[in-house]
């Protein structure tokens, strides 16, 4: 297909077109969507491990003296709590409570490093540099010069011990490292499968030795390189929230049943008095997932309404799960079709597909704590 | 990538393919389109007696990742389904030529415009590069 010259690449492009793999186009990047095939590349990071070039997320480097007060007021979080070597998942929120992004903020010894959506790295950085006047902190986009892959899998812990990484490391624990010997990394043990695994930052120039030297580490023990296809379809079963679907500037932390990461009682932050107001007049609408009871299979944008009724919410991610064998979905609906059991229809090319509520998440991450 | 494109059937832009048979014709999707799709796991096919025009929606097939709709390469009756696909939709990709036939039809006057194997292996080239 044609492309346009200005998406980007990562540096292993070429690896993933010898590789065999189908590249699309992602948050302005072009990225492989798959090498042998979706379903194949799911089942190996639920059963063994897979391997995902995820160097289009965007990292930012956050020092100073007022790292942490400069972090705590951009981000919902209590970065406060976040030790040194330890990480956590947190957001960006507007004055009105919309989500600027979710991120990942890991604390380094003498700075924090926070991982960011690829479509948002300029919007994100923006937002963060407007609200540091008056901070004595420097904060740097090194997303040009580090790369980053994640290891996912019940295998990923051995693989990652046959190269000399840390695989000892705590859930959410970060650590530099050097594998093979002499290339140094940072190794986190995070991801966006719900499966145990890692992910490991390195300088661009080195991330096609660190990609062949793990492909070839993890060989015997069925480590397969993935794409997005599967990234999606695996968090998805998960339920783990994908910025532009779940979570947009229009969704706040509570209707998308992360009130968990907005911690209204560590002091002031951005969105904190939206924050506080929604909670206590409590959400409207909410995320809810969902199977279809009926022949057909959700998708994003797709109408829900109320049985042989109007409409009352979308769609945001919906596919066949590859795990679980059913046709599932997430969306927003108000509150009063969002416990379990409730039923509704959702939209498939003009026809109404009867859906149930059912629990999230759809599958339970086996996360090694 | 080089994909099957049999000389003795015709072609859409659509990538439907389709074997005319005096009144009737059968119809299903490329090798090109099952490989572009990836696994497919889900088809919605049409009912048997319903009409449509060319290039009118027939029905749609999923992958994991996405839905794409299926185009009537020439107007006509839906004579029969085959319904073996509805449980065993990979057949599509293991055979898009053969068992992952879609439907049969009888074909409506006027056959517009279709690609021969030639005219549409040189456009799946044009669109990949």
């Amino acid at each position: 297909m044609t492309q346009p010259p200005e998406w980007q690449r990562t540096p292993l492009y070429a690896r993933h077109v010898a590789l065999g793999a189908r590249m699309v186009e992602f948050g302005g990047w072009e990225m492989p969507v798959q090498y042998r095939g979706i379903l194949h590349e799911h089942q190996a990071v639920r059963s063994a491990a897979g391997l995902f070039d995820i160097s289009h997320m965007g990292e930012f480097e956050v020092s100073g003296r007022d790292a942490l007060a400069f972090l705590q007021l951009v981000m919902t979080q209590d970065i406060a709590a976040i030790g040194v070597g330890q990480s956590n998942y947190a957001l960006l929120c507007r004055a009105d409570g919309g989500i600027v992004d979710d991120t990942f903020v890991y604390h380094l010894p003498g700075r924090y490093l926070v991982v960011v959506n690829a479509a948002n790295i300029a919007g994100d950085f923006a937002w963060m540099q407007q609200h540091s006047a008056g901070f004595d902190v420097t904060l740097t986009d090194v997303s040009a010069t580090m790369g980053m892959l994640a290891l996912q899998g019940p295998q990923a812990e051995a693989i990652l011990g046959e190269i000399g990484g840390d695989a000892a490391l705590p859930f959410h624990g970060v650590a530099e490292a050097h594998v093979f010997g002499d290339l140094p990394v940072l190794i986190a043990r995070t991801g966006y499968t719900g499966e145990d695994g890692f992910e490991i930052f390195c300088a661009t120039a080195e991330l096609e030795r660190l990609w062949d030297g793990l492909l070839a580490a993890g060989a015997t023990a069925g480590l397969q390189p993935c794409g997005l296809g599967a990234r999606d379809s695996l968090r998805f079963e998960a339920c783990l929230a994908l910025y532009g679907h779940e979570i947009t500037t229009a969704t706040d932390p509570y209707m998308a049943r992360l009130g968990w990461v907005g911690k209204l009682g560590k002091g002031e932050f951005i969105g904190r008095a939206a924050l506080q107001q929604i909670k206590a007049a409590g959400a409207s609408r909410r995320l809810v997932g969902f199977e279809m009871i009926e022949r057909g299979i959700a998708r994003a944008e797709y109408e829900i309404r109320q049985v042989g009724g109007a409409a009352i919410g979308i769609v945001t991610s919906g596919m066949p799960s590859p795990t679980l064998g059913k046709n599932l979905g997430m969306g927003y609906v108000p509150l009063e079709f969002s416990s379990e059991g409730s039923e509704f229809d959702v939209i498939v090319r003009e026809r109404p597909v009867r859906a149930r509520v059912v629990k999230m998440p759809f599958y339970k991450p086996k996360y090694k704590k | 990538m080089a994909f099957n494109t049999p000389q003795e059937l015709q072609y859409a832009r659509s990538h439907e393919w389709i074997r005319i048979e005096g009144e009737t014709a059968t119809i299903g999707i490329t090798d090109y389109a099952q490989d572009a799709l990836g696994d497919v796991v889900y088809i919605d096919l049409p009912e048997v007696g319903t009409s449509r025009d060319a290039e009118a929606i027939f029905g749609a097939v999923e992958s994991v990742k996405a839905a794409s709709d299926l185009y009537m390469p020439v107007a006509g009756e839906v004579i029969e389904v085959n319904e073996a696909l509805i449980d065993n939709p990979e057949m599509i990709n293991s055979d898009p030529y053969g068992a992952g036939w879609m439907i049969r039809i009888k074909v409506a006057q006027g056959v517009g415009a279709l690609l021969s194997a030639e005219a549409y292996a040189a456009f799946v080239e044009e669109i990949q590069h």
